[in-house]
């Protein structure tokens, strides 16, 4: 066991740090007020190389390790959880389904231009009927020649509004398939956006798919491969978004801290105050502890293991410490907790998203105790 | 023990319940979208005499005490937390300073118009660094002859920016503090040195008035001195009691909306194959909230009786507002999560609930503050003397 970061992720923490405190945390208030992300942050994020974080350096990638791509996306968070959404879903859902099941034809069309930032990916599975419950999926995919003709409704698509590309899971007649459908195809429609609570500069939206064709050589992986690509980018996704949900706690936390030094009441900062010093110490035992689940399921990952039930259990534990350690700095802030002009209210907004977002937190947590009934030959189904 | 209520409380809350759906439900969204506060359905309130619920019929009031006004806020509770945040700011704690220590001609002259509906109220007690620690004001009152001059200023007072009555504290005399150097007036807000300097940008009850106030050689005659001079804190401190068993009650109306939503829900989502109700995670979710409910509900309508009935209640109202808000806020995170999607859309109630429930932890006294309240008054039983 080795718990320090190497020399060059260390430099790796204090880019991204740099990055999130000057590019994205001056924006941050603005952006959740306006709604939209600013085509000039991710340009930002692409100069440096982060919308191409994980991909190989043929492809313009940085080819950061789990861990480094985790305290990335952590960092991004800190500042702004929407964008650090942004950046899960186009590196870890699309462009990594791509490097891993893509053609080469495949990856010279996307990569390099997903690792410029010229085309945002959007991730198309949810539908209206299945949320969490991902293997009822209507949507049709029915070969026609060399083509094939996409039919269904997907909802909660993030990056819908920003997307050039979308990675459109359909049912086709092996099982499920998965295809790479370009924006501008005929027959996808991007449709209603959704007025979320918090992640309010990221774009969900559902998107329509009538009579849309794409070449048959779209399709990503071998016929009923779809759901398994799913799978692993969930998995991806999973240990992302638990990344990001550090990232809100591990802030929260300083900026709450830096109140209650400055806040006095009762003749003394309220640091003084054993109330305050309890939420804070343990809100920082919980953020600590999701800290090293994160790193670990990401370090995992690069060992090529399946890390399923540690990115389930991660993505569960952070939806909760998220919510709750906000939640408890919210308090610690009192009246300016509740402000729109303090951070604090942001961060409380985007961090209960998580519970939901990327499958809620019970369906998580059925995956981990499938795992561990499983082991003692007991099948649980969800 | 007698658990029902009256005849004339349950015909009461049949009336409100009439109320809410038809006047406050359909502008409930509408409100916290465009960040107003609905004077139409204020006015109303007043015309149907629902402001004046707790006062004495003399003052115009319905005398239906404050476990009428418990009822009331419990409703409004139910379908709109900003529209109770405006009727508790306005009878439960700006009109109830006035109605506990107000002498006569006061009750006639701000009571009478509170409890009708034709003038607002608000209660100016929190400054910048006067939050938890609400003593510690700056705001001072000086004496020239028959009248006091005020300058200092107040914030995030909820009604301030369009309240016309409104009573704050002041400092008379520096030297003695809480006992005997604070003492409350009546102000009216066209008097000149008045003036709103901010709204608030909140995360919730968007559809209520969170102030900025400033006095500026602000200029109150001897009669609007509400209370003694010197004993203005003990005022607003009682006034505060009945505001936090209150809003215990609107917390309550809130849970209740969160229980009622998520069973709806649960009753027809489908997921893997059946209604989300047959989940034990949702299960556990529902009776976890409905338990807490009906523990908060028994609390609120007993405190209630206990005030009607001349009984002390500062701990238990304190407990109410605590209790209330934290058992509010835990409810609306379930019917959230139960909702999934749904649930973190603007488009539908929850997500609105779940930004305006998480305020009644903060203001009205913190919970840290009604903790501090709860434990100093049973260690001061056991001898005990704490400060906060």
């Amino acid at each position: 066991v080795d718990f320090a970061l190497n020399e060059e992720q260390r430099m790796f923490r204090s880019m991204f740090r740099d990055f999130a405190a000057n590019e994205i945390e001056p924006q941050a208030e603005e952006i959740d007020h306006e709604e939209t992300l600013p085509p000039a942050m991710l340009r930002q994020a692409a100069n440096q190389g982060f919308l191409g974080a994980t991909l190989p350096e043929d492809y313009f990638g940085a080819e950061l390790d789990g861990v480094s791509y985790a305290m990335l996306i952590e960092a991004v968070a800190s500042a702004c959880m929407s964008m650090a959404v942004v950046m899960i879903t186009h590196v870890s859902a699309v462009a990594e389904s791509i490097l891993a099941y893509g053609t080469d034809a495949q990856k010279e069309e996307w990569l390099m231009a997903m690792a410029a930032g010229e085309a945002v990916g959007a991730f198309a599975l949810t539908e209206p009927d299945a949320g969490s419950d991902a293997a009822s999926l209507q949507t049709q995919a029915a070969e026609a020649g060399d083509e094939v003709v996409l039919n269904g409704v997907k909802s909660w698509v993030t990056n819908g509004e920003i997307a050039g590309l979308f990675l459109v899971f359909a049912r086709g007649p092996e099982g499920i398939d998965a295809y790479l459908v370009p924006v501008d195809t005929p027959g996808l429609t991007v449709g209603y956006r959704e007025p979320t609570l918090g992640l309010r500069s990221a774009t969900l939206n559902t998107v329509y798919l009538e009579d849309c064709r794409v070449p048959a050589d779209n399709r990503l992986g071998a016929p009923g491969q779809g759901w398994e690509i799913a799978r692993q980018a969930r998995d991806r996704e999973a240990i992302g978004l638990a990344a990001a949900g550090l990232g809100v706690a591990a802030d929260a936390i300083d900026v709450a801290a830096q109140f209650a030094t400055e806040r006095v009441q009762f003749g003394v900062p309220i640091a003084k105050k054993q109330a305050i010093q309890t939420y804070v110490a343990d809100c920082h035992a919980q953020t600590e502890a999701l800290r090293y689940l994160v790193y670990h399921a990401a370090w995992l990952m690069d060992q090529e293991e399946k890390v399923s039930t540690e990115a389930a259990t991660a993505k569960a534990f952070a939806a909760r410490v998220a919510r709750d350690v906000t939640n408890q700095m919210v308090q610690v802030m009192g009246g300016y907790g509740y402000m729109e002009d303090y951070p604090m209210a942001r961060k409380y907004r985007d961090a209960r998203t998580l519970g939901i977002i990327g499958g809620p937190t019970e369906l998580h947590q059925v995956r981990v105790a499938q795992k561990i009934f499983a082991a003692r030959d007991v099948e649980i189904e969800p | 023990m007698d658990f029902t209520f009256s005849p004339e409380h349950t015909a009461l809350r049949r009336m409100i319940r009439e109320f809410a759906e038809n006047e406050v439900a359909p502008i409930a969204a509408e409100i916290d979208r465009e960040h107003r506060v609905p004077y139409d359905v204020m006015r109303k309130l007043g015309e149907v005499g629902l402001l004046g619920v707790c006062f004495p019929q003399e003052y115009g009031g319905m005398g239906a005490g404050e476990m009428g006004y418990c009822i009331l806020m419990e409703e409004l509770g139910r379908i709109c937390t900003s529209t109770a945040t405006n009727v508790g700011a306005h009878i439960g704690i700006g009109a109830m300073a006035i109605y506990l220590d107000g002498d006569e001609e006061q009750k006639e002259k701000y009571l009478k118009p509170l409890a009708s509906g034709e003038k607002f109220a608000a209660f100016g007690l929190t400054e910048s660094n006067a939050g938890s620690d609400a003593a510690n004001i700056n705001t001072r009152a000086v004496r020239e002859g028959d009248s006091w001059f005020l300058d200092g200023g107040k914030i995030y007072i909820t009604n301030g920016g369009y309240a016309d009555v409104i009573t704050v504290l002041a400092v008379t005399d520096p030297s003695l503090g809480a006992r005997g150097g604070i003492t409350a007036f009546i102000l009216e807000s066209d008097w000149e040195g008045f003036s709103v300097a901010r709204e608030e940008d909140k995360m919730g009850i968007r559809g209520t008035s969170t102030a900025e106030l400033v006095f500026d050689g602000l200029r109150v005659p001897q009669e609007n001195v509400l209370g003694k001079v010197g004993e203005g804190f003990v005022t607003f401190m009682k006034s505060l009691d009945m505001g936090r068993l209150t809003l215990g009650a609107a917390c309550l109306g809130g849970a209740q909306a969160a229980v009622d939503w998520s069973v709806e829900w649960a009753k027809t989502r489908q997921q893997f194959g059946a209604e989300i109700a047959h989940k034990q995670s949702v299960q556990w979710m529902i009776a976890d909230m409905a338990t807490e409910v009906e523990a908060l509900r028994s609390l609120v309508y007993r405190v209630a009786w206990m005030v009607d009935s001349g009984q002390s209640f500062t701990q238990l109202a304190a407990m109410c507002k605590m209790y209330g808000s934290e058992v509010a806020s835990r409810a609306i995170d379930m019917a959230l999560q139960i909702h999934g999607g749904l649930g973190l859309s603007r488009d539908f109630p929850i997500e609105r609930a779940f930004r305006d429930a998480r305020i009644a932890e903060i203001f009205e006294g913190t919970n840290e503050i009604q903790r501090i309240v709860i434990a100093s008054n049973i260690f001061r039983q056991h001898g005990v003397r704490i400060r906060p």
